[in-house]
């Protein structure tokens, strides 16, 4: 069954293929990348969304992820919200600031490790009022991503399902775990709790921490712990 | 402030730690008065629940008064709370089903992976109880931080006595949503399995609902007392074989709803829990549920088994056959404690619920510790121990009546 009537797999499809229309031929990352043994592009019936794991893939494939979350208010207010990029610093944690150049382009710092951080400037390919945003980043980035968020009207009374589907490539040709070694985790990983986050923003006012004492003494109680 | 915290197996300390701040607008600080040792506890203290880290505060039953506020939670600087162990949003999907202990934003984004690896989803959070559920320093300190504030701490009257109270916050609930799982009708002989504090409020709660009879099954004599002081026909297990006694005592039919009040590190004398003890030890296996296979076997067909003891894991040689054949229900889960407080503390003021009777202890913070190794030891004569702070004796008028500190 699919997870909403409005997003049958053709409909899901027809979606993706308008923002790739828009996006340009970049964002074919969207597309199914399955072949089965002769190479050849398998079809599957199943109605679950493209960034599912499919058998005949790797089982993960690190640089294309994506997760759904449900959050009980409108797409409407959920969408108002992400479409003011530059508060993606409250809720992505390696996102350190995000500068609104014109209407389209935003600069953004992203923390790396050892104190250091990389520069992308990003364009919106895609902007659907209270449905869907995508970005990608321009050429002169340090490195190459792409973005799509889907907010999809839940079942009655249950909100809305919030789904984030990013890719990234790595720079210079680092491939795989370096993603994971320059976010510091797993972009899945990343990308759920940058939309937990998101969540208890916006169901809550406020995003829950743990932040409390400890006996252990490198630890403040007003910073979350692991 | 001073704080019990969790440093390995059987290694619990009483350390100076930092004070907790107020981190989001919702907080609330309580200087605690009152805080009980929770069977839960020990499965803490005796290693059995993952990602526990040295130095983590325990304590999940507490209570105190108002100390300071965020600018969006609703309590006032001196009004006295109880704080469900559970952290719960109020806001979510969860929450506005009053199903509180699956909140599903407490369990913060940086600590929700291990549980969700575990058990397929994040579990809510909850106090001073591991890192799976959410990390939140828990309340055998002096003070707490209590998020959500506006949500989960229920104001309670002056003339209650904190002993009266304090149990809001786990146990009593606890044993009542463990009796209305349990779905009790007119008629009904319900069997409960241990008769620590969770059981012996399940006892009461189950009267309470009209079960026709209670029997109560445990080996500590004290445990036994107390039960049947709360109603109940009691079995010492030591003593006779519990299922040919329920068979016997229901006219052959089994019990209509079996409580199960142990948990993860049931005790007994048969091949099986052995087995499980062997297993548990060597990690093959994370539980010993061997008194909820002999409450399977035992329950009438068609009958009802409520589980609101703790279990963290997989069980092995797991009846589901019989459970299945016998066509029983199973209803469990953490407590919603939000959901009891009110109409709970309503029947305490009524005189309807004595929350006091098994109270064996009362200590000072200071011998937590102690009391940890007594609660894990002495479980005959230690049936609840409830520790008190300094501030307790600033804000009670009157000398804490202290029990014997043998």
């Amino acid at each position: 069954m699919p997870d909403n009537p409005a997003l049958s797999k053709s409909n899901q499809r027809a979606l993706i293929g308008a923002g790739i229309a828009a996006a340009g031929a970049t964002a074919a990352f969207l597309l199914s990348r399955r072949t089965g043994s002769s190479g050849a592009p398998v079809e599957d019936i199943s109605d679950a969304p493209d960034h599912v794991w499919r058998r005949g893939t790797e089982h993960y494939d690190a640089d294309l992820v994506g997760n759904t979350v449900t959050i009980g208010k409108p797409p409407q207010e959920l969408y108002d919200e992400w479409a003011d990029f530059t508060r993606f610093p409250r809720f992505m944690e390696n996102v350190e600031s995000v500068e609104k150049l014109d209407a389209k382009h935003s600069r953004w710092t992203i923390k790396a490790p050892a104190g250091t951080s990389v520069e992308l400037v990003t364009r919106i390919t895609e902007d659907n009022a209270g449905k869907s945003i995508a970005w990608e980043s321009e050429p002169e980035s340090e490195i190459t991503t792409e973005g799509r968020v889907e907010f999809i009207e839940a079942p009655p009374g249950r909100g809305t399902y919030v789904r984030l589907i990013q890719r990234y490539d790595p720079p210079g040709g680092i491939a795989g775990k370096g993603i994971a070694k320059l976010f510091q985790r797993e972009p899945k990983i990343q990308a759920r709790r940058d939309l937990k986050r998101f969540k208890s923003l916006m169901e809550n006012g406020e995003i829950a921490t743990n932040a409390s004492p400890s006996g252990r003494k490198s630890e403040s109680p007003t910073e979350p712990r692991i | 402030m001073r704080a019990l915290t969790w440093h390995g197996r059987h290694d619990v300390r009483v350390d100076t730690v930092p004070d907790p701040e107020i981190v989001n607008p919702r907080d609330a600080i309580l200087r605690i008065t009152s805080t009980a040792i929770c069977g839960s506890d020990l499965h803490l203290y005796d290693g059995y629940i993952p990602t526990l880290r040295a130095g983590d505060v325990l304590g999940h039953e507490f209570m105190g008064e108002v100390v300071d506020v965020g600018p969006k939670s609703n309590l006032q600087k001196g009004q006295r709370v109880v704080v469900p162990f559970t952290v719960s949003c109020g806001d979510c999907f969860f929450c506005k089903k009053q199903q509180y202990s699956a909140c599903d934003n407490s369990n913060p984004a940086e600590t929700m992976d291990a549980s969700r690896l575990l058990m397929g989803h994040p579990m809510g959070a909850a106090f001073g109880y591991a890192h799976l559920t959410g990390g939140y320093a828990g309340g055998q300190a002096e003070y707490v931080r209590v998020p959500y504030s506006d949500v989960g701490p229920i104001v309670v009257p002056d003339h209650l006595e904190d002993d009266q109270v304090l149990f809001l916050s786990d146990i009593l609930p606890t044993g009542w949503m463990g009796a209305e799982n349990a779905d009790i009708e007119e008629g009904d002989t319900v069997a409960v399995w241990g008769c620590g504090p969770v059981g012996l409020f399940a006892i009461q709660s189950a009267r309470i609902m009209g079960a026709h009879r209670v029997i109560a099954i445990d080996h500590y004599p004290r445990r036994l007392e107390l039960a049947k002081q709360m109603g109940a026909e009691i079995l010492d297990y030591r003593e006779v074989d519990v299922r040919e006694a329920l068979d016997e005592m229901t006219g052959g039919i089994g019990p209509d709803a079996c409580i199960d009040c142990v948990g993860l590190e049931s005790h007994g004398l048969t091949v099986d829990n052995i087995v499980d003890t062997v297993k548990a030890h060597a990690m093959l296996a994370t539980e010993r549920p061997h008194a909820l296979r002999q409450m399977i076997m035992a329950c009438r067909k068609g009958g009802r088994i409520s589980i609101p003891g703790v279990y963290g894991g997989f069980a092995d040689k797991f009846p589901l056959g019989q459970m299945m054949e016998k066509g029983l229900t199973i209803k469990q889960g953490q407590t919603h404690v939000q959901k009891y407080t009110q109409m709970l503390l309503g029947l305490i003021e009524q005189g309807q619920v004595d929350t006091t009777f098994l109270i064996s202890h009362h200590a000072p913070l200071e011998q937590a510790a102690e009391m940890y190794r007594h609660w894990h030891d002495e479980q005959d004569t230690y049936t609840k121990i409830v520790l008190k702070t300094e501030a307790a004796k600033q804000s009670a008028p009157k000398e804490e009546k202290q029990h014997e500190l043998a």
